[in-house]
């Protein structure tokens, strides 16, 4: 069972480590959770991500978030990332296995995945 | 949807969309019966809008003229036999409440599924709010509230660090 402690070990942990704290980064990975989204798969897609982010230890540099309908819903699980000076990138039909490749070689590697892309996927 | 814990990601964003700082998901099983209830104390909805709620054409998004939300909610629950209620008020701002019920035993009837995964979706997503979710059932209850673990953590960590995340996810599952 967790207990109280070990969420008090937490915060003691990161009263000392103020860069585990997720929030101020400068690439958002923004992931669709409407319905359409849910009902396509949406859940496991955030909690890859949000679990590769916390792995990879890029906490720093990458917020993940959730926003309502893209407008897109035959594409969905849909995952945009935002970078300053970039342009939008569009990852659409994502899985939470796509999605673990997608931090390690964008968001970590800084190398689009082009494969998983809007683009691809409509030619 | 494959399962309720789908179906309450979905409605809760309803509640968060509505500006409430309270939301409480409950489940009971009691008599061969599972109630979903899901409380908010947001801003309410006109009764005009209440009447028209559940039907697939009323929306509040602006993408398309569509909302699956609650229609999807109350195709679950009366295709067991069950039946979906929502209670709402502007005047006084008294919030909503959802309440949909699903007779168990039924061939029709979703599983539960991943609770735990939805919950702490809802609170990655919307870390200020307080959560409270309650799974009444006959293997043990589980309990969760937000405000208690924000009372250890403290305001300066937000309840959606991934260390805490991780906790509740585990605290979820009675880990």
């Amino acid at each position: 069972m967790k207990t109280l402690a070990e969420l008090q070990a937490i915060r003691d942990r990161m009263k000392d480590n103020v860069t585990m704290r997720s929030g101020s980064g400068s690439i958002r990975a923004v992931v669709g959770m409407a319905t359409c989204g849910i009902a396509a798969g949406a859940r496991p897609v955030l909690s890859a991500l949000v679990e590769e982010v916390s792995k990879l230890d890029l906490g720093e540099k990458v917020t993940v978030t959730q926003t309502g309908c893209i407008g897109l819903c035959r594409y969905e699980p849909i995952v945009e990332v935002y970078e300053a000076d970039k342009e939008k990138v569009t990852y659409v039909k994502m899985t939470a296995e796509k999605a673990r490749r997608v931090a390690e070689e964008h968001l970590k590697g800084g190398k689009v995945v082009t494969e998983y892309t809007i683009g691809a996927a409509e030619k | 949807m494959k399962e309720l814990a789908l179906n309450i990601l979905d409605v809760a964003k309803n509640s968060v969309k509505a500006g409430a700082d309270r939301i409480v998901i409950r489940i009971e099983e009691r008599d061969g019966w599972r109630t979903l209830s899901i409380i908010d104390n947001g801003c309410g909805m006109p009764p005009d809008f209440v009447a028209t709620v559940t039907d697939p054409f009323t929306t509040t998004r602006t993408t398309r003229p569509v909302g699956m939300g609650l229609p999807l909610l109350k195709l679950a629950a009366e295709q067991t036999g069950g039946t979906l209620e929502i209670e709402s008020s502007i005047v006084p701002p008294t919030g909503t409440t959802v309440r949909a019920t699903f007779r168990i035993d039924h061939l029709d009837c979703v599983p539960v599924g991943d609770y735990a995964g939805s919950i702490v979706t809802l609170i990655q997503g919307s870390p200020d709010i307080d959560w409270l979710f309650e799974y009444r059932r006959d293997e043990g209850d589980i309990v969760l509230d937000t405000l208690e673990i924000r009372a250890v953590l403290g305001p300066d960590i937000p309840l959606n660090t991934p260390d805490v995340l991780l906790w509740i996810e585990g605290s979820l599952k009675g880990e």
